[in-house]
């Protein structure tokens, strides 16, 4: 198989007609090369879409409470309701699967009015009364002091951990600020942290302007007694939360004599669900990425069949002679075989070589130029690399198949006799 | 060496049948110098396919150094023809994108002979045609006897049983041809099987025996007084 002879052969012939050879390999260069650059783009926008659901626990759904719509024992509709931190107990107990159960209380809101003060200096801030395990599911990064913890719950005290454009608005730049209070609604915190979130999705300015509070702090503070107005719920990674969510709106229901058929009272977000979809969708832009890049490869591999048969009609003589002298029809198939999948394969990996060099221009001109919308770091890793060179030596082997099977049909002495 | 009985070959040509070979007997004893003459279509070309197993007797049997050839795949065709038979054909048919050297060797490298080997064997045979200091020349840079001279060398490198030449000296001309004659008489005298097809009586006087073939039946079969090709070089 590896015998230098074959070789030396092999060069011989491909090199005999060069700029023929450099014409059909281009063929197979370019097909490598678009699917390359395909999978490339594609897997780019992956990127840059999954970078705008930043690191957040995707299998989390997201609920509040909106509008009862039908009337149910007794009860009108139209009417409002409350969570209750009775209803993340029952939660817990009734639904199986969940791994964090996070109640939340929310002051201010986008564009609000100023309601946190610090000395002369205020700004208008979202707060959150928190339990210690939302870092889990909407991960930030504590800059400094520390995070809430459930000492803080208990003992209902009055801290914060505030994002570090809080920070900015409201002390001096080298300004000592763990230790300090700041007045919220008129109520005195505590700042024992500071954070930085690292999701870019378009409200990343917002999502360093919030302020987390212990939940029980929050509620005894700002009266909501055991009202909760938003959960986060996020379920084990084996058990999409998109089959147990219509459980868990169940207990909530049945808490809140809500009619079982009422889709509008429970208001919900349900990320893993929108995750799926997205991830479809990229699933979706692969496949055609293949598709697209395996066609435009096969129209180079025929290009080399049809090179091929050519070659072999050119060498009808020889190859009658050959086997006059005795070559054996395996050892003239297997020549024009290898002819074939060592074309294929040299330009293929050119193609690689050449697409890769292309990935990475491109990914510096990203990097000049600073991130471009939904567009983040495109790349093919190995696995790509190696199905590519698995395409190539089997589609190498296709292309030469009609060939070598017409090479060994050639009979000696009609290859002769064709003078 | 050879022996052939009762040999029939026809093709089809559409819905016609052209019978070229009809009952051929003859034998060839070793160290035989044959000439096979006769007219185009006479099917002297057919006979010699048949010998050298490029084509398919239909009737009768060949046998060639006690071997029976019948029945023979392709693979087997292909060692028969490395291990028995060396050939030298009108237009040479060197492999042109090959040395001298590398031409004479690819007998040898279907037999699996090493590199080396095949390197010290094919240059030994190159030496023997006269053709040594040419080894490292491609087939477009020989002349017509040169290049038939290699095919030559190439025909004894394997150390065939028999040598067959299809109108050896078809493309050369005269003073050339008498050239190769002589090389394939000195050969001959080495004790080599040669058989000769060839429609030029001055080149079959230049064999040992003479077999005319007319119409697919031998007419003729006698031996010669060699003419030595040596007198006109």
């Amino acid at each position: 198989m590896f015998s230098k002879d074959r070789w030396k052969e092999i060069l011989q012939v491909l090199t005999t007609n060069m700029f023929r050879t450099a014409l059909t390999a281009f063929g197979v260069f370019w097909g490598i090369f678009i699917l390359i650059i395909l999978l490339a783009a594609g897997k780019g926008f992956e990127n840059g879409i999954r970078a705008d659901f930043g690191n957040i626990a995707t299998n989390t759904l997201f609920m509040w409470t909106q509008k009862v719509t039908k009337a149910y024992k007794g009860l009108p509709k139209d009417r409002m309701f409350y969570y209750k931190t009775g209803d993340v107990a029952d939660i817990w107990e009734n639904v199986d699967g969940l791994r964090f159960v996070s109640p939340r209380n929310q002051l201010g809101s986008f564009n609000g009015t100023n309601n946190v003060i610090r000395g002369l200096k205020s700004g208008a801030f979202t707060v959150y009364g928190d339990y210690p395990e939302i870092i889990k599911q909407d991960p930030m990064d504590i800059i400094s002091g520390r995070f809430i913890n459930q000492s803080d719950i208990n003992e209902r005290r009055k801290v914060a951990v505030i994002g570090v454009d809080v920070r900015r608005s409201l002390y001096e730049k080298d300004e000592d600020y763990l230790g300090t209070y700041i007045k919220i609604n008129n109520v005195n915190f505590m700042v024992i942290g500071t954070y930085k979130k690292s999701n870019n999705n378009g409200n990343g300015d917002q999502a360093q302007r919030e302020i987390y509070i212990p939940f029980t702090s929050f509620s005894q503070a700002f009266n909501r007694g055991d009202n909760v107005g938003w959960m986060a719920i996020t379920a084990q990674d084996n058990v999409p939360i998109t089959n147990i969510k219509e459980q868990i709106f169940e207990v909530v229901k049945e808490n809140h004599f809500i009619h079982p058929d009422d889709k509008r009272a429970v208001g919900h977000f349900d990320l893993n669900e929108r995750f799926q979809r997205v991830s479809g969708l990229f699933m979706a832009i692969q496949f055609i990425a293949y598709f697209v890049g395996v066609l435009v490869l096969l129209s180079g591999i025929i290009g080399v069949s049809n090179i091929m048969l050519i070659v072999v009609k050119e060498r009808t003589k020889e190859i009658g002679v050959r086997r006059a002298l005795g070559e054996g029809p395996w050892s003239i198939k297997k020549q024009i075989l290898m002819e074939s999948v060592f074309l294929t394969i040299i330009s293929g990996m050119a193609g690689i070589v050449f697409g890769t060099l292309v990935i990475f221009g491109v990914n510096y001109l990203l990097d000049m130029n600073g991130p471009v919308m939904m567009f983040i770091n495109p790349s093919v890793n190995l696995g790509v690399i190696t199905i590519a060179l698995i395409i190539l030596m089997v589609s190498g082997l296709l292309a030469g198949f009609i060939p070598a099977n017409s090479a060994i049909k050639v009979r000696p002495i009609e290859a002769l006799r064709s003078e | 060496m050879i022996e052939i009985k009762d040999l029939h070959k026809s093709y089809k040509m559409g819905s016609n049948s052209l019978h070229v070979l009809k009952g051929l007997n003859f034998n060839i004893k070793e160290g035989e110098l044959v000439a096979i003459m006769g007219s185009s279509g006479s099917g002297k070309s057919t006979l010699l396919n048949i010998l050298g197993m490029l084509d398919e007797l239909d009737e009768g049997s060949y046998t060639l150094d006690g071997v029976p050839i019948k029945n023979l795949n392709e693979t087997k065709a292909a060692q028969y023809r490395n291990k028995f038979l060396g050939f030298i054909f009108q237009s040479f048919n060197l492999i042109n994108y090959k040395t001298a050297v590398e031409n004479v060797a690819l007998p040898l490298y279907y037999q699996g002979v090493n590199r080396k080997e095949r390197q010290e064997k094919a240059l030994k045979y190159l030496e023997q045609v006269g053709l040594k200091e040419w080894a490292g020349h491609l087939p477009s840079e020989l002349s017509g006897g040169q290049k038939q001279r290699v095919a030559i060398a190439r025909a004894l490198a394997a150390e065939p049983k028999v040598l067959m030449a299809d109108e050896p000296t078809g493309a050369l001309d005269s003073q050339t041809s008498y050239e190769v004659m002589d090389l394939i008489q000195k050969i001959n005298d080495d004790g080599n099987t040669i058989l000769v097809v060839t429609h030029e009586p001055d080149i079959a006087d230049m064999c040992k025996r003479i077999v005319h073939l007319k119409d697919g039946v031998i007419v003729e079969d006698k031996k010669v007084d060699q003419v030595r090709a040596s007198q006109y070089v």
